[in-house]
């Protein structure tokens, strides 16, 4: 009879195989009383010994087979072996109150297992399954059974475990084990990590598991849905054979694209970037496969504190960010505060309309020695990456000169105090008014580039604010209006030989895409999740097939006949 | 005796890995080496004295450390400290 069973998701993908129950010995044990505490002391020291040179060989093996960074925790595993806190009181017990040492052993180690069970915090809470792993190892060897090798198993299989440990999963073979199934545990657990990693499916707290199935059972794992189907008819076995093959399709074009370029099928390369709030945001990025980062939101720096943040911290985390993306461009926006992004430390007058307020750029003229702190951190950690900075709201080309000059006279500030800087910084706008993309092409004879600010750009066009209901239908990306500026803007920065992004929503919609790639738009930056997805739609349009359309779509009449027009190209 | 105080700026505070890098630089002293977090002392060569503290980000420790090589021993633990970005101050 079929049977499913819930659990955690804890690492993806569908495996199929037969169950493996992987149980650990008995090491139940008697308290006993010892006549010589030093021989005692002698066997525990024994056992701490093996259990010592067992964890270096699998430490070793981690490394190699998962890397340094996993096999770390059994560096920590070899130090709690030797920790004087723990040796120390056993050793204590053994003379005092001369008990064997297994039970010397269990006493203190449940005490530190207790300690952290009853922490508040997801992750030390499993680190008492790591004191419980090494103590069980020494036990074993004090009581002289076997403790489970799954490096033995040789065929394909699923493992069941009520949990799993470090030392079980690093000796997983994945051309043998398929996935595995707990009881315990939870998506942070090192199981669930080293799953993670050897990209095996993994359901973790599974309640009931052990009980419930036996060894030899046919079993579908689905670490999607964090489900497994025990004894599955025919007709579900197919139906997962397939979803298997899906996701393995899947997962290998998404990954073939990870290192590769954004080219489209008729050899034409754009730059996919992604938007980013803060410096932790970029391990995801180049994760997800950012060429570059096309937005890097500075307001981050000004929230959550009580004082303007120095040009030390500024520095700081732009290097940081810098730092991690190497030759790779950053696209640094320089502070679009104020308006509906209130500080509180900060007396700005109340005002009707933020939107159309004193807020972004408009602010920083307005308070240039804030501005210029902004202005020397990112000059001074140029140094560290290849930076570009733009200017957000910009209206008027006066605003812009006004900005550049700014700059400029931090750059020979900075020069004159010898400070290093790479003096080709390319400085570049938002386009995200609409004076500034009708004008575009002055704009382009000074600017080093545009970023087309789409989100802002359609609500100041069609003058709706999409986060008002009533008029939200009003907020169209694919009004013809919108489209005419954005070839507008692109066409302008390519007559002076300057490139074009875009770094609003836009620019990830599967819709959008075809359009602005026949446009000619250079870098398209959106969330780090959008970016393969999007460089695969890349790969399969046709830039040359698309831009004979260019010219019908921009006729069109309404942003639903754009859609219905491109949807069927 | 040396007395320091450092803010643990490691996002993820003191986990695993920071508080093994720590307790493995300092075994090679002689110094009593201890670790002051929430009015709790633990000695810091032990691993699980460390991380039975929970000591979360933004947290500050005292450390002293007293003994024939307790300056060389309060060294260790800024050197170890800053490269293996747990403190940065």
């Amino acid at each position: 009879m079929t049977t499913e069973l819930y659990g955690i998701a804890a690492s993806d993908g569908i495996a199929i195989a037969k169950t493996y129950r992987l149980e650990s010995p008995s090491l139940l044990f008697d308290k006993t009383t010892i006549e010589d505490p030093e021989a005692e002391i002698e066997r525990l020291h024994a056992a701490l010994t093996v259990s010592m040179q067992e964890l270096e060989l699998i430490k070793e093996q981690a490394e190699k087979q998962i890397g340094p960074k996993e096999a770390a925790i059994f560096g920590a595993h070899l130090m709690v072996l030797s920790d004087p806190e723990l040796i120390g009181p056993i050793t204590e017990k053994i003379k005092n109150d001369g008990v064997n040492a297994e039970f010397a052993l269990q006493e203190v180690s449940d005490m530190f297992m207790e300690i952290f069970a009853s922490m508040d915090n997801e992750y030390m809470q499993e680190r008492a399954a790591d004191i419980k792993d090494v103590r069980n190892r020494v036990l074993a060897h004090l009581l002289g059974v076997k403790f489970p090798n799954p490096g033995l198993i040789s065929e394909k299989v699923i493992l069941l475990a009520e949990d799993l440990t470090p030392s079980d999963t690093v000796q997983f073979n994945p051309e043998f084990i398929q996935g595995f199934v707990t009881e315990i545990g939870g998506r942070t657990s090192h199981s669930a990590i080293l799953a993670r990693t050897l990209e095996i499916p993994a359901v973790v707290g599974v309640k009931k598991l052990m009980a419930s199935l036996e060894d030899g059972t046919l079993l579908i794992i689905d670490g999607i849905e964090g489900k497994i189907i025990a004894d599955p008819s025919a007709e579900i076995i197919e139906e997962y054979e397939q979803r298997q093959k899906h996701f393995a399709a899947q997962k290998d074009e998404l990954a073939s694209l990870k290192d590769a370029a954004t080219v489209s099928s008729d050899g034409f390369e754009v730059e996919l970037g992604a938007n980013i709030g803060s410096p932790k945001d970029v391990a995801s990025a180049l994760e997800n496969g950012a060429e570059a980062i096309g937005l890097f939101r500075t307001e981050f720096l000004y929230m959550g504190r009580d004082s303007f943040p120095t040009e030390e911290q500024q520095f700081e985390m732009y290097s940081e960010v810098l730092k991690r993306m190497g030759s790779k461009p950053t696209v640094v926006r320089t502070m679009d505060i104020g308006g509906d992004k209130e500080l509180s430390y900060m007396d700005l007058p109340k005002e009707l309309n933020p939107f159309l307020g004193l807020r972004a750029i408009r602010l920083s003229l307005n308070m240039p020695d804030l501005f210029r702190t902004q202005l020397r951190a990112l000059i001074r950690a140029s140094v560290h990456g290849n930076l570009k900075i733009m200017f957000p709201m910009i209206a008027t080309l006066e605003e812009f000169r006004q900005a550049k000059r700014l700059f400029i006279e931090e750059q020979e500030k900075l020069a004159a105090e010898g400070i290093a800087f790479n003096d080709n910084i390319e400085v570049g706008i938002m386009v995200e008014i609409p004076s500034t993309a009708v004008m575009a092409d002055v704009f382009a004879k000074e600017v080093d580039f545009f970023s087309i600010g789409t989100n802002d750009l359609i609500q100041y066009t069609l003058a709706a604010d999409r986060m008002n209901e009533n008029v939200a239908h009003l907020y169209q990306p694919f009004n013809p209006a919108i489209l005419r500026m954005v070839k507008m803007v692109i066409d302008a920065a390519h007559k002076e030989g300057k490139w074009a992004g875009m770094c609003g929503e836009m620019a990830g919609e599967e819709l959008a895409v075809p359009i602005l790639l026949a446009m000619g738009l250079d870098e398209f930056s959106m969330s780090a999740t959008s970016i393969l997805k999007t460089r695969s739609i890349i790969s399969k349009l046709s830039k040359a097939e698309i831009e004979p359309h260019i010219d019908a779509i921009l006729s069109l009449a309404t942003a639903e006949d754009v859609k219905n027009y491109v949807s069927k190209i | 005796m040396i007395e320091k105080q450092f803010k643990i700026t490691d996002e993820a505070g003191m986990h695993a890995r920071p508080a093994s890098a720590l307790v493995g630089s300092l075994n090679k002293f002689k110094s009593d080496i201890q670790l002051e977090f929430n009015g709790k002392k633990v000695n810091l060569k032990s691993i699980l004295g460390v991380m039975s503290l929970g000591i979360s980000s933004g947290s500050i420790v005292t450390i002293t450390a007293d003994g024939e090589d307790e300056a060389e021993a309060m060294a260790k633990v800024e050197e170890t400290m800053k490269a293996e970005g747990i403190s940065n101050q």
